[in-house]
């Protein structure tokens, strides 16, 4: 029983990591751009939530959509004053420039919120419990798990299915032969940014119950989100998943059986055995240099 | 700014156009017009500025100089995506494929101008959204048909041999329903049986949809055959502007091309 309560736990902190790398890997599927920014860009989004909830005095439901709005205009604004003008600069370079932005970032942060740790106020209890399958079960941990599912459903649906998403997988793979068939490139980059840091902001919402406001809230579930990317394979958005969920279940199983000092350690360890074996991540697509 | 020249005026028109990288010049004063319905070649020896010439005019160099008409309308300037949006296709000289994808996938791209998927509509599947997918599959089928893709349709376009992935591509570029279609080298590394056969698909696709053609031209008997006018371009600048016949005895013409190819039409290029 005490097993299968650390899966279940598992399974929802590993969704959480895997909406986190979502919005990495969206975003690298589509620009090869790997966003250092992301985690800080939603710890900024759910400062605004934090302060909208509290200051403005806005109902959680109305905040929420705000925050994500506000995270959807953070992201393409991004693309638009930070990103684009370094078009010309390599790869590298668009890397770098998103990694100085997250410090401008959690400075603008401290400036505006302070360094202190907040509480958000939310509606999902840790210390409600539930009875599923003989698991005893808090109300946030299922909130966040059907949250997560229902993002991903939302995500799968805008890729896979709309004209949006199909325009993404067409500029991920040949950017020139998408302008000429009259897809805005500039425009999909900017949504897929916007898109990325709504992934981002609905992560640290969840997350903001547990690990509590702070500038420096997003940093590990940042580092477990790309974890989860790099394990699943950078541009699989089903690798992020699975990813996200293998990571969340070990460290989870790992911190109840042995030790919880040392379960991140533990992920981390097994995310090197599999980059080993598969340096492409379970389901990325092999390295190749096109030619 | 705007001139209207109706119906009956050019469809695209190149007004002293240049195009200049650092200090090197790719094209000097580019005169060039292309009415509706017609099939006319631009060529030229190698480094002349054929591509230089299709990327200014799809969107994807701004002209140093000079302006672009087309249907009246000035496009230099616009993006690539609003130039293909008023009906400027085209294909690349070094095949420019999503090459993960299958030849369906690749054509149904082509059709993105045209299609109506949003994200309310496919998750729930309305029937706008059904009978929108339905009319695009359609389309592509046709195309299909007519470029005889259909044994290929779901192969991954990166698996197939290269004229037929040439052959994919002006698919793709046939879907977007354009007014004016840019073939680049169209014929490069085709055999001279899928050679013949292009030659059949540009006719069709001049005649019948009544689409214009520019050619970039590669394969000189070719050109000479089909064309009904050509242009010819030697460093930059257009040398020669005339039918097949009078061009091919321009004096101009052989000397530009002398060293690289004879301007004998039995023996091609």
């Amino acid at each position: 029983m005490f097993f299968w309560q650390l899966v279940l736990s598992g399974l929802s902190i590993g969704s959480l990591y895997a909406v986190v790398g979502l919005g990495i890997v969206l975003l690298y599927r589509t620009s090869r751009v790997l966003n250092f920014a992301h985690g800080d860009l939603a710890m900024v989004t759910t400062m605004i939530a934090y302060s909208l909830l509290t200051s403005a005095g806005v109902v959680f439901a109305g905040s929420v959509a705000l925050t994500l709005l506000a995270a959807f205009a953070l992201g393409s604004l991004f693309y638009f004053i930070v990103i684009r003008p370094v078009k010309e600069a390599t790869l590298l370079g668009q890397i770098i420039t998103t990694a100085g932005f997250a410090l401008v970032l959690g400075g603008a942060a401290v400036v505006i919120w302070g360094a202190g740790t907040k509480a958000l106020p939310f509606p999902l209890s840790r210390f409600r419990f539930y009875d599923v399958f003989g698991l005893r079960i808090d109300q946030l941990t299922i909130g966040s798990f059907i949250v997560s599912v229902i993002t991903m459903l939302l995500l799968y649906l805008l890729v896979q299915k709309t004209k949006f998403g199909l325009a993404m997988r067409a500029v991920s793979q040949n950017d020139a032969a998408a302008r000429v068939l009259g897809i805005p490139v500039r425009r999909v980059y900017a949504v897929t940014w916007g898109v990325s840091a709504v992934l981002g902001a609905i992560g640290g919402l969840l997350l903001a119950p547990v690990t509590f406001v702070s500038p420096t809230m997003m940093f590990d579930p940042f580092l477990k989100g790309f974890a989860a990317a790099v394990l699943g394979g950078l541009d699989s958005l089903p690798g992020v998943i699975i990813g996200g969920v293998i990571l969340g279940v070990v460290e989870n199983v790992f911190g109840g059986y042995v030790s919880t000092a040392f379960k991140s350690t533990v992920a981390f360890v097994m995310i090197i055995a599999v980059l080993l074996v598969r340096p492409e991540g379970l389901l990325g697509r092999k390295f190749q240099r096109r030619v | 700014m705007r001139e209207n020249h109706g119906g009956a005026g050019p469809l695209l028109e190149v007004r002293n156009v240049s195009l200049q990288f650092g200090g090197i010049a790719a094209l000097t004063d580019v005169n060039l017009t292309v009415h509706p319905g017609e099939l006319m070649s631009v060529i030229g020896p190698n480094g002349a500025g054929k591509t230089s010439l299709f990327n200014c005019i799809t969107g994807l160099y701004r002209p140093t100089a000079g302006d672009i008409f087309f249907g009246g309308r000035r496009i230099n300037g616009l993006t690539a995506d609003r130039i293909a949006a008023l009906g400027i296709a085209r294909t690349f000289q070094n095949i420019e494929l999503f090459s993960h994808m299958t030849t369906l996938d690749n054509l149904l791209l082509g059709r993105h101008l045209h299609m109506r998927a949003g994200f309310f509509d496919a998750a729930f599947a309305t029937r706008r959204w059904w009978r929108n997918e339905v009319a695009q599959r359609r389309r592509v089928e046709e195309i299909m048909d007519m470029l005889d893709l259909q044994s290929v349709r779901h192969r991954r376009v990166a698996s197939l041999p290269y004229g037929m992935q040439k052959l994919v591509e002006v698919g793709r570029a046939l879907a977007t329903e354009p007014r004016l279609l840019l073939l680049d080298e169209p014929s490069a590394g085709m055999t001279e049986e899928e050679k013949a056969d292009l030659v059949f698909t540009i006719r069709d696709v001049q005649e019948e949809l009544g689409i214009a053609v520019v050619l970039g031209g590669d394969d000189l008997r070719m050109v000479m055959e089909i064309s009904q006018r050509i242009v010819v371009l030697d460093r930059g600048r257009v040398i020669a502007d005339d039918v097949p016949a009078v061009v091919q005895k321009d004096p101009k013409v052989i000397e530009a091309y002398l060293g690289e190819e004879a301007m004998d039409p039995a023996r091609g290029a």
